[in-house]
């Protein structure tokens, strides 16, 4: 197991071992659609994958996808439909998994995709929510992936876009309404961190070969806590990786820059 | 193309664009309101890929009512970042949505209610950047959103103005019942026994339908199922021009100004490799009735 991989890659793999066998899926964009085909390929047989766009599939699609609503991936869709019909499902609390992209996330996991700076004049709008925040509030867990910066992985995100453990304090989302449970991990370039079952905040569970848990804390913007015995992340194995591979053939979302 | 847009959508318009997420994006329609000047535009719609960027970047937008506004595989819109910004070319006022919110915000319109409640967008600070949205008795209501003007790309329409398209369909429904008016482009124009064998596939009452453009490869660079590919390269090569004011202004100019029509837009673009060869057809449904 020395074949070498991007930290893309890895992330892929980590990723698609947050799917569990069964699970349906909001699948969203980029690492998590190769994350959702490793999956269904390997430990989750019988998962399902939905698409804001309006889609679900059983099968990874055939091709490879730029966006969800690429062609390969209607081909052979369970259902084509609204979006509005997609929602409907994630409100009634059916969607066991979501993946969320984020540019900042603090420690309680919050995500912000909008604004850096006063949203009034800010220094950086983004592009915004898209299906996020849906996604945040009314999936029953969800993960998110981000490359492992400071300026990512804050003390206080400048925006609350989609909305994690909120204060942090316990009950946070019960009391405010949110329906779902919330962030269970942050897979990053570096390391897994994870959120305690109740909510609140996150720790450090597991770091990627390579690196150290000194380097993990020093680049990240808030006083990191560390699990009691800080796992290696298992690195991916040839079977995902071919299967990365085979979804991401020119390396579009894994291999370039 | 000219003369829907010239009638149907003059400026201060608020339009809805790109209601089934990344496939079937209107670009001709939008390029042919940049080359006629559009000015003080209000776009809705769900996650825009890469045609508000345009619309904005080319000064003809007021205000942008969506829940996500960039280039999907690329990442940032920068024409979007610009006017946030630094007001370039002019100030854009946003009204941030979630994809469900904006769905709901004009299933509010279609029923014609002012508001529609939900769960989502509890705990996220959209709530106070979107003065269209309130928190109640423990909900979100979604203020309505009302267009003048729909503008949908679809697989094939007759002359009346019934649409079908398929595949996921994104917030197209919902757009086309709240809006005024819907202009239809489509890459067949067919005949009405085509249209009418399948009534269930016709997405908008006929009523709504203002103008049917036939328009083959209208939606390039977005895909079509069954007959376009998305062209990934051209999304990589907008977003590495329109980093700078200067590479947007000279994209502009090869791919809108100086073309006057799609047309001659298309004769730019390898269209044999993204047109769609192996078609999958579904099975015929049987609407006999003795």
């Amino acid at each position: 197991m020395s074949e070498a991989y991007t930290p893309q890659e890895l992330m892929v793999a980590v990723a698609s071992r947050e799917i569990r066998d069964g699970d349906l899926v909001f699948v969203g964009m980029r690492l998590p659609i190769l994350a959702y085909a490793v999956a269904r390929n390997a430990h989750a047989p019988s998962a399902r994958g939905l698409f804001e766009v309006g889609l679900m599939r059983d099968q990874p699609a055939a091709g490879f996808l730029g966006t969800m609503g690429d062609p390969p991936n209607v081909a052979g869709a369970l259902w084509a439909t609204r979006m509005s019909n997609v929602m409907a499902l994630m409100a009634q609390g059916h969607v066991d998994l979501g993946f969320i992209g984020g540019a900042e996330v603090d420690r309680f996991g919050n995500l912000n995709t909008s604004y850096i700076g006063d949203p009034a004049k800010p220094k950086v709008k983004l592009p915004g929510s898209g299906g996020g925040a849906d996604i945040a509030i009314l999936s029953r867990r969800w993960v998110t992936l981000m490359s492992h910066e400071r300026r990512r992985l804050v003390e206080k995100v400048s925006f609350v876009t989609s909305p994690g453990h909120g204060d942090g304090t316990p009950g946070w989302r019960q009391r405010n309404g949110l329906v779902g449970g919330g962030p269970a991990a942050i897979i990053t370039t570096l390391c897994v961190l994870r959120f305690p079952e109740q909510g609140g905040e996150a720790y450090l569970a597991s770091v990627h070969r390579g690196h150290t848990v000194e380097e993990v804390r020093e680049l990240t913007g808030w006083d990191l806590k560390v699990a009691d015995h800080v796992a290696d992340t298992p690195p991916p194995s040839g079977s995902e990786l071919a299967a990365i591979r085979r979804f991401d053939p020119d390396g579009f979302w894994t291999r370039s820059a | 193309m000219a003369e829907a847009i010239t009638r149907f959508v003059p400026d201060g318009s608020t339009v809805a664009m790109g209601t089934a997420l990344e496939p079937l994006i209107p670009f001709a329609a939008g390029h042919e309101m940049i080359r006629q000047q559009r000015r003080d535009l209000e776009l809705v719609g769900p996650i825009s890929d890469a045609l508000f960027d345009q619309l904005i970047g080319a000064g003809c937008v007021r205000r942008v009512t969506a829940a996500w506004v960039g280039n999907v595989s690329e990442g940032l819109g920068h024409c979007y970042r610009r006017a946030c910004e630094q007001d370039i070319p002019r100030p854009l006022e946003v009204h941030d949505h979630t994809n469900f919110s904006i769905s709901l915000a004009l299933w509010a319109a279609a029923w014609n209610v002012p508001n529609l409640p939900t769960r989502t967008l509890l705990g996220s600070d959209i709530l106070h950047t979107n003065p269209n949205l309130s928190v109640g008795f423990g909900l979100v209501h979604v203020g309505a959103v009302r267009p003048d003007v729909a503008v949908v790309h679809v697989q094939r329409a007759d002359a009346m103005g019934r649409a079908h398209a398929w595949g996921p369909l994104g917030i197209t429904e919902e757009a086309g019942l709240a809006a005024d008016k819907v202009i239809v482009t489509c890459e067949e124009l067919v005949d009405v026994d085509v249209t009418l064998s399948d009534p269930n596939r016709i997405l908008f009452p006929e009523t709504k339908v203002v103008a049917v453009v036939h328009e083959p490869g209208g939606a390039h660079p977005s895909p079509v199922q069954g007959y376009f590919k998305r062209d990934h390269g051209f999304y990589r090569d907008y977003a590495q021009q329109s980093r700078t004011v200067e590479g947007f202004a000279a994209w502009l100019k090869t791919w809108v100004l100086d073309v006057p029509d799609r047309t001659a837009y298309l004769k730019r673009v390898d269209t044999e490799t993204l047109r769609i060869h192996h078609h999958q057809f579904s099975a015929p449904a049987d609407f006999g009735d003795e």
